[in-house]
């Protein structure tokens, strides 16, 4: 099969769903003859035109409101946050406005909207362009929240939440645009609330979302050399998420490490958690362990980013703790 | 009112004027059903009375069809009234019933009635300038020839996202117009406190031409909205219009002693001198439209109306328990 960056496959999920629906109009700052700071969608606007393909002010707030009301009155529009971070300017009009209109007209109202925006610290960013703010939207009921682990996931998930009938935000690991993946030539949906089991293992179960799925996936390479197997889970979405999938796992291994980059306090990682202990306590033989970004704000010095953020070593460590039964009596 | 009686574009059936007039009426007389609700404890929550603001909504929205699209405010009563919605369902909303235009979901401050383009009345304040806007770059991007009109008070003047709109409404020229609603307070402040300059000059500095109109002369707004409307449609947008108008109650129903900021001989001279309906009234008796018994029995008509109406919003059903989880996600 061929490989393409993560970057390609946003790239033709947006184009094909342009191609077949003319409703679906992509807005954001720079995203026509610059394709984003990131060149993701580099091209677009060659075959789409700066009608479907719209350049606005620095306004976030503005242009995502304005996508609201193009979602409430039939159009479908793609909007592109540049920076995860400024998530907090567009919280009136994502979690007062577009994630409760249906709810609040009674079903009448819908905001078929996507928000493509990106996570990821260690690209020496600062606190300002680090962060990964997924659990500040998995947090308001009428989103839906997508985290693509590689270019296969970013395309299926993208064409999916196209033509989902919410508001959905995609988070893009900004530090995977150029990793490779192999993606078929034909098309194909992945569907929201499907977990996808990366790696299959018996002795400990480590779920991961977006870029801490390939954590993931080293720590399981190198705990295999301790002779301890992994199974490695990726819920794909967060909202809805496949807690079955996850239990299931849980049930079979007994213990579990939850991996997400976003701060760890009341975070993603704490709710997956929960969600196990509520729902396979008397099959676990450790607690269910969290891993996410230090609560500090992300720091610009290399030498202190590179603390703050979940590593292979890191989860290698805990779950070995975890395997021996260091952790069964641990304040 | 003699201005716009001369005005070409006015419409010169006698039947509009009557519906205007009957239009004006019904939302005076919602709006004292809605209060007397409050008063007798029978209506959950607060509400936001627009009595006294009858002409702004009407004339504005006698100029529209039902594929015109408007955006409300928490003091949206009166626009979702003229904008075609039906008294029992609005009563059910405001007591949370099931046959509510959201099934009790939304209740006064979040009526929509999309099936009139009514998007729904907002609760944050500028809240749906974002949506309004957007509604209107969908209709340029889908050839769609409606109109938007966004509803809101002085005080949202004070939000930064109208700015934001603004400037990306006239880059675009879109076919939007932004109604200001001056009723001279923000909550329990005068506008004159919080806002600086003039309030046209806003609009007037992104290059949209703006407007100031009485907003108690219901002819007058309705010969100028049928103008703009009109340009707006030919791609000639967008427009703004500053609204001089009057609030009868407090900012909401529960705020009664208000000398703090607002006397009772100004009130009173609101009242007795300008209110738009009783000088609608007189004009179309001395126009020979409709006699004096004609206009009571319109009056005695529309009270009945609302009196049946709220009996049965009294008496209907609440929404089924198992409805508090639906219409969180479309399909």
């Amino acid at each position: 099969m061929r490989e393409i960056t993560l970057s390609q496959a946003v790239n033709e999920a947006i184009a094909e769903e342009m191609r077949r629906d003319p409703t679906v109009f992509l807005m954001g700052e720079d995203v026509a003859e610059a394709g984003t700071p990131f060149k993701v969608l580099s091209g677009l606007v060659e075959e789409f035109g700066t009608q479907r393909v719209i350049d606005t002010p620095i306004s976030e707030p503005g242009f995502v409101g304005m996508a609201v009301g193009a979602a409430m009155t039939g159009a479908r529009p793609i909007v592109d946050l540049m920076f995860g971070d400024f998530l907090y300017l567009v919280m009136d009009q994502l979690c007062n406005q577009a994630a409760k209109q249906h709810y609040m007209s009674g079903g009448k109202l819908t905001v078929p909207m996507v928000l493509r925006t990106n996570l990821g610290a260690t690209r020496r960013s600062a606190a300002q362009h680090s962060q990964s703010l997924q659990a500040l939207v998995a947090h308001i009921p009428g989103l839906k929240v997508a985290m693509p682990s590689s270019a296969y996931e970013a395309k299926g998930l993208m064409k999916t939440a196209i033509r989902d009938n919410n508001p959905v935000v995609i988070f893009e690991d900004k530090l995977m645009y150029q990793d490779k993946a192999p993606v078929p030539e034909e098309e194909y949906l992945i569907p929201f609330g499907e977990a996808h089991i990366k790696r299959a293992g018996r002795d400990i179960t480590l779920i991961a979302t977006s870029s801490m799925v390939q954590v993931a996936e080293k720590a399981a390479g190198l705990l295999a050399g301790e002779g301890i197997e992994a199974e490695v889970i990726d819920p794909r979405t967060i909202v809805p998420l496949d807690e079955a999938s996850l239990i299931a796992s849980v049930r079979k291994t007994s213990r579990a490490i939850v991996i997400d980059e976003g701060h760890q306090s009341y975070g993603v990682t704490a709710e997956i958690a929960a969600r196990l202990n509520e729902k396979a306590f008397y099959h676990l033989d450790a607690p269910v362990l969290r891993m996410g970004a230090m609560d500090v704000p992300v720091p610009f010095s290399p030498a202190l980013e590179d603390l703050t953020v979940p590593t292979p070593e890191r989860v290698v460590a805990q779950a070995r703790r975890l395997c021996a039964g260091e952790l069964i009596h641990a304040a | 009112m003699a201005d716009a009686r001369k005005d070409n574009d006015v419409k010169t059936n006698a039947e509009d004027y009557l519906r205007m007039y009957r239009q004006m009426v019904r939302i005076r007389t919602f709006e004292d059903n809605a209060n007397q609700l409050y008063l007798s404890a029978k209506m959950p929550g607060l509400t936001h009375m627009y009595s006294g603001e009858e002409a702004v909504a009407v004339g504005i929205c006698e100029a529209l069809t039902d594929d015109d699209r408007i955006t409300s405010t928490h003091r949206g009563h009166g626009h979702c009234v003229a904008k075609g919605a039906a008294f029992k369902e609005m009563f059910c909303e405001l007591l949370g019933k099931e046959e509510g235009y959201c099934r009790g979901k939304g209740g006064s401050m979040h009526i929509a009635d999309q099936s009139h383009g009514n998007l729904g009345a907002n609760a944050i304040v500028g809240g749906s300038m974002g949506i309004a806007t957007g509604s209107a770059l969908r209709a340029k991007l889908l050839g769609s020839d409606d109109v938007t009109v966004c509803f809101f008070g002085d005080g949202a003047t004070a939000q930064g996202l109208m700015y934001e709109v603004m400037n990306m409404a006239a880059l675009w020229k879109l076919p939007v117009i932004y109604a200001c609603e001056n009723n001279g307070y923000s909550e329990y402040t005068r506008t004159d406190e919080i806002a600086a300059g003039s309030i046209t000059a806003r609009a007037e500095a992104f290059g949209i031409e703006a407007h100031q109109v009485d907003g108690q002369d219901v002819l007058a707004v309705n010969a100028l909205t049928r103008r703009l409307v009109e340009r707006a449609r030919k791609g000639e947008g967008p427009f703004f219009m500053e609204l001089m108008t009057y609030r009868y109650h407090g900012h909401h129903v529960g705020d009664i002693n208000r000398e703090y900021y607002r006397s009772k001989e100004e009130e009173k001279d609101w009242k007795e001198n300008r209110d738009p309906i009783i000088r609608f009234r007189a004009w179309l008796v001395a126009e020979g439209i409709a006699s004096e018994a004609e206009i009571e029995a319109m009056n005695a008509a529309i009270t009945e109306d609302a009196a049946q109406a709220v009996a049965h919003a009294e008496a209907a059903p609440y929404p089924d328990a198992s409805e508090v989880d639906m219409h969180v996600y479309a399909d």
